[in-house]
């Protein structure tokens, strides 16, 4: 039994744990920060010197014109939402696949046999060779992105999570089973669980895909708006200024998903299970 | 509740796929009553963890009839615990209140009552304060001790242990038998416990069964009748080691 002073004292320790990892919290960001600072100075430095058309390479304060312009007007919003959506269907669509057809793999024999050949051979096929025969499929718009999207960033969903449930370990099934579990409760409550520090960087992975794609794709299956098409029109007219206030916007959007999703989750889960280290 | 167990004349042999059959476990015949803890000793590879694995269900012998509580073991059933060596048994994903839960919920028990059954179990082994913290944020020991909890708060008749202490320093093993053998006697379970240690099946033990290897079998049966709790240091405690010792041809 601890003492109160020893409980004071380690009341006393925590707090200044939890201090130190605010500090070095802060170091970080700011390490990270001044990464894009200077990432930010060096292109400064190359749009004035380096010999370059400003109309080619636009500095920074015509970048971030742009960015207030677009948002005035509200095309940047529009687009971003509409690209959002797309990867937010697109991406559901590639875990549901992804998550299921893995776990299938990883835990049924029949399945790895079946699957395994046919996910090896589709893998590395660029989801854009794709596009046009869903364009033909499905018709223009959301539909074909979406699907399109789905499909192609699954695989690396698939392949993570097959890997991830062969990694579940053994004990864990051999406890589970001598206290009784049926095949349903070991796929749910062990297999799904122990095998989540997988499929998260399969989902990681698969998100990174989804944005490839679907930015190329934008142009290719002529959607109505996104963050692609607006690369892709401010090309005709040379609007190198949009063209990159977009990129910056992409970039950003898939830092906030790193940040705010990704990193969540895995913080609420295989790093405080301690499955991970962090 | 407690169950007896009653094994006769079972054999186990492995395949190995292109060579020939290995016997692994060669006739072997032995009973625990109700409430009795029985020790398996052994070398490594006299077959007592393939017992083991025989008792909990989880390989079916060649040859001969396992009975527990009278019922002969098919498949799935609850009647049985299993501790394992391995630290790595508790699920890092749950808490170890909810690591405790697992068999009750297995056993679709309601979650008031799985909470509490779970508290008791952790209050039994010590560790009520630890319900909420992860398997990674406990030492071996305290691992090993929410196994234990959690194999007990279903209720088996018999549980089953295969080197549970093997990977803990000396002075925990020691703290943990001294705690076993508490345990064993509050709950009055039957116990099957695996062990290479002679000092530790003489502390624990009511029989101790002696195998030798390849193929694995019975050596020597003894029944230790020292008082409990066991002095290590006592006479008889040494005189009983050194009758074990013998068999193994080891002085």
């Amino acid at each position: 039994m601890a003492t109160i002073a020893q409980k004071r004292a380690s009341a006393r320790s925590l707090m200044e744990i939890r201090r130190h990892r605010a500090i070095t919290r802060a170091i970080s960001y700011a390490i990270g920060l001044s990464a894009f600072v200077i990432v930010a100075l060096g292109y400064e430095l190359f749009a004035r010197y380096g010999g370059f058309s400003p109309k080619l390479v636009p500095g920074l304060g015509a970048i971030a014109q742009a960015l207030v312009r677009l948002t005035a007007n509200g095309v940047l919003l529009a687009s971003a939402a509409a690209t959002l959506y797309r990867l937010i269907a697109g991406f559901l669509l590639a875990c549901v696949i992804g998550v299921s057809v893995g776990m299938l793999m990883g835990h049924y024999e029949w399945a790895e046999d079946t699957l395994l050949p046919l996910t090896t051979f589709f893998y590395p096929i660029p989801g854009l060779a794709y596009a046009p025969l869903f364009v033909m499929w499905f018709g223009l718009g959301d539909l074909p992105t979406i699907m399109l999207v789905g499909t192609s960033s699954c695989f690396v969903v698939i392949v993570n999570t097959w890997k991830g449930v062969k990694a579940v370990k053994p004990i864990w099934q051999r406890s589970a089973r001598a206290m009784g579990a049926t095949d349903r409760d070991l796929f749910l409550r062990v297999i799904l669980p122990g095998s989540l520090p997988y499929i998260l960087i399969g989902l990681r992975l698969g998100l990174a895909n989804a944005w490839r794609i679907l930015i190329a794709v934008e142009m290719v299956t002529s959607v109505q708006r996104g963050l692609g098409w607006m690369i892709f029109g401010a090309q005709t007219f040379l609007n190198t200024d949009v063209m990159l206030a977009t990129i910056v916007v992409i970039g950003a959007i898939g830092l906030l998903l790193e940040k705010q999703v990704f990193q969540r989750v895995e913080n609420y889960t295989v790093a405080r299970w301690g499955m991970i280290a962090t | 509740m407690a169950e007896d167990i009653d094994v006769s004349g079972v054999s186990y042999e492995y395949e190995i796929p292109g060579r020939s059959r290995v016997l692994a476990v060669s006739d072997v015949s032995f009973s625990v009553p109700a409430t009795k803890f029985l020790c398996i000793l052994g070398p490594s590879g006299c077959g007592k963890t393939t017992i083991l694995n025989m008792l909990s269900g989880f390989l079916t012998p060649t040859s001969g009839d396992i009975r527990i509580g009278g019922k002969r073991i098919i498949g799935r059933q609850y009647n049985r615990g299993v501790v394992f060596q391995d630290f790595a048994q508790l699920f890092p994903w749950r808490t170890a209140r909810r690591n405790v839960e697992f068999g009750l919920e297995m056993r679709r028990i309601g979650k008031t009552e799985r909470n509490e059954v779970a508290l008791e179990f952790l209050s039994l082994v010590g560790l009520r304060e630890f319900a909420d913290a992860f398997p990674h944020q406990l030492s071996g020991g305290m691992q090993q001790r929410v196994a234990i909890a959690r194999s007990l708060a279903y209720n088996p008749g018999v549980l089953l242990m295969d080197e549970p202490f093997a990977a803990l320093d000396a002075m925990t093993r020691e703290e943990m038998q001294r705690f076993l053998n508490d345990i064993w006697q509050r709950t009055q379970k039957t116990i099957v416990y695996i062990t290479h240690n002679v000092a530790e099946a003489v502390y624990l033990a009511d029989q101790v069964l002696v195998l030798a290897a390849s193929p694995g079998r019975i050596k020597a049966a003894l029944e230790v009748e020292l008082p409990r709790p066991r002095d290590p240091l006592s006479e008889g405690f040494i005189a009983i080691q050194r009758e074990i010792l013998d068999h193994f041809g080891a002085r």
